[in-house]
């Protein structure tokens, strides 16, 4: 077999900027949370980048991109284990090495599992989550995967277009999360106490590094360097930027303030509802869903608090709402194939993962809290995951701390 | 002897710790507090959602003084700490029973 030199170090590139999004999003999020429950949050992030990993290697690749295990709706288990770790990739004619497309689609199954750390900051269990995790990109991710990215998937069969996830990681993780939202119930005290976010900076941050690994994400997905890599690159950066903009401009309007945490989410929703047409698309179409993708977040992270359901730092909002528009108008402006029978396959697959994603999610995090348990006590909740679960605190200014070595 | 309390807002700490040095006082502690008297918070917005910030940062700054310069004291931090803007703060006195410099043992008002 003959690789090709510069796409398979833009494909492992990208998969290390991928990852990159990981820490980022630990950040992101971090930020957004209160200051007693920050290191909880970065840590239920780097725990679910290494047991998704393993779990990927284990069964999770094979499931999703192994040969069609019947009907397109899993794959088998032939690679896993990383078995056959030279053998085709079944249905894609790739110009990279086997283990560079699963290394960068590994990246992609930690960072969709992550952005569930978001919806259930400050109540959940480190140890439950980690579990709900490893179950989670086995029965959530992989399928979903499959139908959609896989060749032998059979919604991929279909027609149903996403290039890089607004499927797969978007539509995926905010149903995902609104079931978890569910199964954890709300924060103690919300909405009627503040929960305001205790360092913008890190936020800023976080979106800064998300946005970044963006570009492996969205232009990596391309499987090659080169005309389609460079056009998916170029819709990014103008979706985050209309998405942004797009944000503000709502915000500023019905608020009266232009805020920095709008500004980074804006840039966050844009990228998102870019995520499925970046490949497909034109750069003023990208433009144009960007614009959306900013509007629909700043609208759609209101709605929990119509419905009262805790999605605490708005997974639902941003990634399920987003994913949603992205996906759609795949179907509408599209270069080829627009139309109403893509844009039905388009609502076909947005359908299909929501209801599976939101159904076995629910399933799988009851599991978890019924039997090893997802949620922490109440005595816990009140005191701050940090310094009860992990036994750290987060931010020491030098204040007279009772001091002793050992017990 | 008297323990002076003055609330004051953070930016006027400059202004009081210097007319405070020209009267002769040689030390005070500051610390940084928030509260509120009948100035209210302010709002905060995150993601839409409006946050009703009730306490304010502020400064308290403490001072212990022999008993016939309290009233200067408190005259003097009065006129350094006024904006003439809502929130300025307050002082107040109470009294101190005894006192005692750590390194020499010296007690009552010779340890000011």
């Amino acid at each position: 077999m003959h690789f090709d030199s510069g796409d398979t170090a833009w494909v492992l590139g990208s998969a290390a900027l991928v990852l990159f999004m990981t820490p980022g999003l630990a950040l992101f999020y971090g930020g957004m949370v209160r200051s007693k429950n920050v290191l909880a949050m970065m840590v239920q992030n780097l725990g679910t980048i290494a047991v998704v990993s393993v779990v990927w290697a284990l069964v999770s690749y094979s499931l999703a991109f192994g040969p069609d295990a019947g009907g397109g709706f899993i794959g088998s288990l032939r690679l896993a284990g990383l078995a056959h770790p030279n053998a085709p990739v079944p249905g894609l004619h790739l110009t990279v090495p086997p283990l560079a497309f699963c290394a960068f689609q590994m990246m992609f199954a930690v960072i969709t599992a992550a952005l569930l750390t978001g919806t259930g900051a400050d109540r959940m269990r480190f140890h439950g989550f980690l579990l709900f995790a490893a179950i989670w990109s086995i029965v959530v991710y992989a399928p979903i995967a499959h139908w959609v990215f896989s060749p032998e998937g059979w919604l991929y069969k279909r027609g149903v277009l996403d290039f890089a996830g607004g499927n797969v990681v978007e539509i995926d993780s905010g149903a995902s999360a609104l079931a978890l939202a569910f199964v954890l119930g709300r924060r103690r005290g919300w909405p009627r106490d503040v929960m305001a976010p205790h360092s913008l900076p890190l936020t800023v941050v976080g979106a800064g590094i998300l946005w970044f690994g963006w570009f492996g994400f969205n232009a990596g997905s391309a499987l090659a360097a080169g005309t389609l890599s460079s056009q998916a690159f170029v819709s990014t950066q103008l979706a985050a930027c209309t998405g942004l903009l797009g944000w503000l401009v709502v915000e500023k309007w019905r608020t009266g303030h232009a805020t920095t945490l709008g500004a980074a989410s804006g840039a966050v929703a844009g990228l998102v509802a870019i995520t499925p047409a970046c490949g497909f698309v034109n750069s003023m179409a990208a433009m144009l869903i960007g614009l959306l993708g900013g509007i629909t977040g700043v609208l759609a992270v209101s709605v929990k608090f119509r419905f009262r359901y805790d999605d605490s730092l708005d997974v639902v909002g941003v990634h399920g709402a987003c994913g949603v528009v992205g996906t759609l108008l795949v179907g509408v402006l599209a270069q080829q194939g627009a139309g109403g029978h893509l844009f039905a396959q388009q609502a076909l697959a947005v359908v299909v993962t929501m209801a599976w994603a939101f159904g076995l999610t629910y399933v799988v995090a009851q599991l978890v809290e019924r039997t090893v348990g997802l949620r922490v006590s109440p005595e816990i909740e009140i005191e701050g995951l940090d310094t009860a679960i992990h036994a750290e605190s987060a931010y020491d200014f030098g204040n007279v701390r009772a001091g002793r070595i050992g017990g | 002897m008297r323990l002076v309390t003055a609330v004051v807002k953070p930016f006027k700490l400059d202004d009081v710790k210097q007319a405070l040095h020209e009267l002769g006082i040689a030390g005070m502690t500051v610390s940084e507090v928030q509260g509120h008297g009948r100035q209210r918070g302010h709002t905060e917005v995150y993601r839409g959602a409006e946050y009703v910030v009730d306490f304010l940062p502020k400064v308290r700054l403490e001072v212990v003084v022999d008993d016939d310069m309290a009233e200067r004291v408190v005259d003097t931090i009065v006129e350094a700490a006024r904006t003439g803007q809502i929130g300025d703060g307050k002082v107040w006195t109470t009294g101190v029973a005894d006192l005692v410099r750590i390194r020499t043992g010296e007690r009552g008002p010779d340890a000011l």
